[in-house]
C-alpha cells in the first residue's frame, strides 16, 4: 500500500547541510503495521514526517514514496490529508492549550467539509474510551494518557487509512502505555487501519507491529519481521547490540559494546 | 557490605497545603540506605523525587517536610540549620538530576563547573583542582579531557553531558548519591554504559546509591533493594532480583502491563487501581 524507494531527506544547504535521511527504503502492506526503530538522531522521525508531506517545506525530499498509486511529492492533496494521518510523541505539546477539546476534534472535521460534526465529535471521544463530558474541557484539565486518547481522537474522525505514529506512548507512565497501545491495537482492528510506528522501544515495537526497519545514522541498517526480532535473531550487530541493551543492565555486557 | 546504615528515613512525610486541600505527595516512608544502590520505583507522581528531595532539604517552602527521623551519619537533618545542610550537599549527599541541558550551568566551561564542585568542600588550590577535575574527566571515560574541560555544555552530545554530571557529584567523594532518574534522557545502549560507569565508582568508593527511575525492569537490574512507591507510600520492598516474583497488586500490575519482545499481539493486561493501595502501606 505504501511503498518508499530511496529516499533522501538533506535539511539545509552547501556545507552547513545537514543528510538526515539516506537511501531507504521499505513497504508497508494494507492492514499492517510497520515499525522504524533507531536510537534518537538515526532519522526515524524524519522519514515519517517525510511520508507525511511535513518536511517538503524546510528539506530537500528525493526518492520515490507511493501511496497505492499516488506519487507523493511537495505538497500534499486534500484526499491524501484525509487518507493519512499523524499522532504526535507529546500529548503535552500537540493539543493547543486555548482550545477546547471539542474545538480541537471539530477542526479536522470541518477542514475536510464533513457533516455532523457534532455526533462526529461524540462518536470520536467514545471510540477512544472518553464520554462526552470531556467535549468542553481544556488540554490541561485532562491526564497524559487522556491527551493522548484525544490525539487519537483527532486523527480518526475523518476516517483515515493510514496513522502515522510518532513515539505515541514514550511519554506516558507504563500503566497508561499498556491502555494506550491497546487502544490504538482495537481501533487498528475495527477500521482496517495501515500504522507506520516510530519507536525507541523494541518491546514496543514487536508488540504492535508484524515488521519492521532499525535505523542508524540516517540509514537502514535492517528490515526484519517481528518473529526475527523475538527468535533474537538479527543480522546485523548493530541490532544485536540494542536488543541486548534493551533486555537491562548486564555489567558484563557493556564492556562488550562497540560504537557503531 | 552494608555495616551501619548511612542514612536513616521513619515515617518521612511532605504534605502541600492546596487551595483544593492538603496533598500529601510523600505519606509516612520509611527506610535504610547501607553501601547499596536502592531503587525507589513508581508512575509519576508517585512521590518518588520528592522523597529523594526531602532527605536534602530541596521541598521549596510551600512544602511542608515531617518525619520521625531523617538521620545521616548522625546528624539530625530535620532540625539541621541551614549551614550544616550546606556543607552537606553536593559535599556528602549529592543529586544527579535527569537532563544535563537543564542541570548544567550553560554559561560555565564544563571544568570550571566541575572545579567548583570540588574547591566548595575543600580548600584545595586551583591547580590541585584543575588536576583532580581532568582526573575525574578521564574516570567517567570521556576520551578527551582537555577538550571536555574547556567545552561548554552545549558542545557535548546528552551522553556526554549526563557522564559530566556524575564526574561533578562523584568529585568531593561524597558517602550518599541520589540520582532522580539520572539516564532516562538517555539512549538505551548510552544509558546502561554510563550507568556502569556510575556503578564502578559506587563500588570503589563504597558510596551507596539512591535511584529513582520509572523503569521497572532497569532497577531490577541494577540495583540490589527496591522500594515500589505509590500515592505516596511504599507498597512494597524487596530485593532487586526478586522483583520479577512482586506480590503487590500494584507492583504486580506495573510488571505485567509492560510489552514483551517475546510476548503476542494480544491486548496487554490493563493495571486496576484500588483505592485502598493509597491508604495501606508496605504488606
Amino acid at each position: 500500500m505504501i511503498s518508499v524507494e530511496d529516499l533522501n531527506v538533506v535539511f539545509g544547504r552547501g556545507a552547513k547541510s545537514f543528510h538526515a535521511v539516506r537511501n531507504v527504503s521499505f513497504e508497508v502492506a494494507r492492514g499492517q503495521s510497520f515499525g522504524l526503530v533507531g536510537e534518537s538522531g538515526s532519522g526515524k522521525t524524519t522519514v515519517l514526517r517525510a511520508l507525511g508531506g511535513l518536511v517538503d517545506r524546510v528539506a530537500d525530499v528525493d526518492g520515490t514514496m507511493t501511496l497505492e498509486k499516488e506519487v507523493l511529492i511537495g505538497k500534499r492533496s486534500r484526499a491524501f490529508r484525509r487518507r493519512v494521518q499523524m499522532v504526535f510523541q507529546d500529548p503535552y505539546g500537540s493539543l493547543h492549550p486555548r482550545h477546547t477539546i471539542d474545538a480541537i476534534l471539530s477542526e479536522p472535521a470541518r477542514v475536510h467539509r464533513l457533516d455532523r460534526i457534532k455526533e462526529r465529535v461524540v462518536t470520536a471521544l467514545e471510540e477512544v474510551g472518553l464520554d462526552a463530558s470531556y467535549r468542553f474541557r481544556y488540554p490541561h484539565q485532562i491526564s497524559g494518557g487522556q491527551r493522548q486518547r484525544v490525539s487519537v481522537a483527532r486523527a480518526l474522525i475523518i476516517e483515515p487509512d493510514i496513522v502515522l505514529l510518532d513515539e505515541p506512548t514514550s511519554a506516558l507512565d507504563v500503566s497508561v502505555q499498556a491502555e494506550v497501545l491497546n487502544l490504538l491495537m482495537r481501533l487498528k482492528h475495527e477500521h482496517g487501519l495501515t500504522y507506520v510506528l516510530v519507536s525507541h522501544n523494541l518491546a514496543v515495537v514487536a508488540h504492535m507491529c508484524e515488521s519492521l526497519a532499525v535505523m542508524k545514522d540516517g540509514e537502514v541498517v535492517e528490515t526484519m519481521s517481528v518473529e526475527q526480532l523475538r527468535s533474537h535473531q538479527p543480522e546485523q550487530p548493530y541490532t544485536r547490540q540494542l536488543l541486548t541493551a534493551s533486555l537491562g543492565y548486564d555489567r558484563a555486557a557493556i564492556d562488550l559494546f562497540e560504537e557503531y | 557490605m552494608s555495616d551501619q546504615p548511612l542514612l536513616m528515613v521513619e515515617d518521612l512525610r511532605v504534605t502541600y497545603d492546596t487551595p483544593t486541600g492538603i496533598v500529601r505527595a510523600v505519606d509516612g516512608v520509611s527506610f535504610e540506605l547501607g553501601r547499596e544502590k536502592l531503587g525507589i520505583v513508581g508512575e509519576s507522581g508517585s512521590g518518588k523525587s520528592q522523597t529523594g528531595r526531602a532527605i536534602l532539604g530541596l521541598i521549596d517552602r510551600r512544602g511542608r517536610v515531617d518525619a520521625k527521623r531523617l538521620e545521616f551519619d548522625g546528624i539530625d537533618l530535620t532540625s539541621a540549620g541551614e549551614d550544616t545542610m550546606r556543607t552537606i550537599r553536593g559535599g556528602r549527599i549529592s543529586m544527579i538530576m535527569q537532563d544535563p541541558k537543564y542541570s548544567l550551568n550553560p554559561v560555565m566551561t564544563i571544568g570550571a563547573q566541575i572545579e567548583e564542585a570540588f574547591t566548595i568542600h575543600s580548600d584545595a588550590s586551583a591547580k590541585e583542582a584543575r588536576k583532580r577535575t581532568l582526573e575525574m574527566l578521564g574516570a567517567v571515560r570521556i576520551r578527551n579531557p582537555e577538550r571536555v574541560y574547556k567545552a561548554y555544555p552545549h558542545e557535548v552530545s546528552g551522553g556526554m553531558g549526563q557522564r559530566v554530571m556524575i564526574a561533578m557529584m562523584m568529585i568531593p567523594e561524597p558517602d550518599i548519591i541520589i540520582a532522580d532518574e539520572p539516564t532516562s534522557a538517555l539512549d538505551v545502549t548510552v544509558q546502561l554504559q554510563v550507568l556502569a560507569i556510575l556503578d564502578d565508582m559506587l563500588t570503589r568508593r563504597g558510596t551507596g546509591l539512591i535511584f529513582i527511575s520509572h523503569d521497572l525492569s532497569l532497577v531490577a537490574s541494577f540495583c540490589d533493594r527496591v522500594l515500589v512507591m505509590y500515592a505516596g507510600r511504599v507498597v512494597e520492598a524487596c530485593a532487586a532480583n526478586d522483583l520479577v516474583n512482586a506480590r503487590h497488586p500494584y507492583t504486580r500490575g506495573l510488571l505485567d502491563c509492560l510489552p514483551r519482545l517475546e510476548g503476542g499481539h494480544g491486548d496487554l493486561p490493563v493495571l486496576k487501581r484500588d483505592p485502598t493501595w493509597a491508604t495501606t502501606g508496605e504488606r
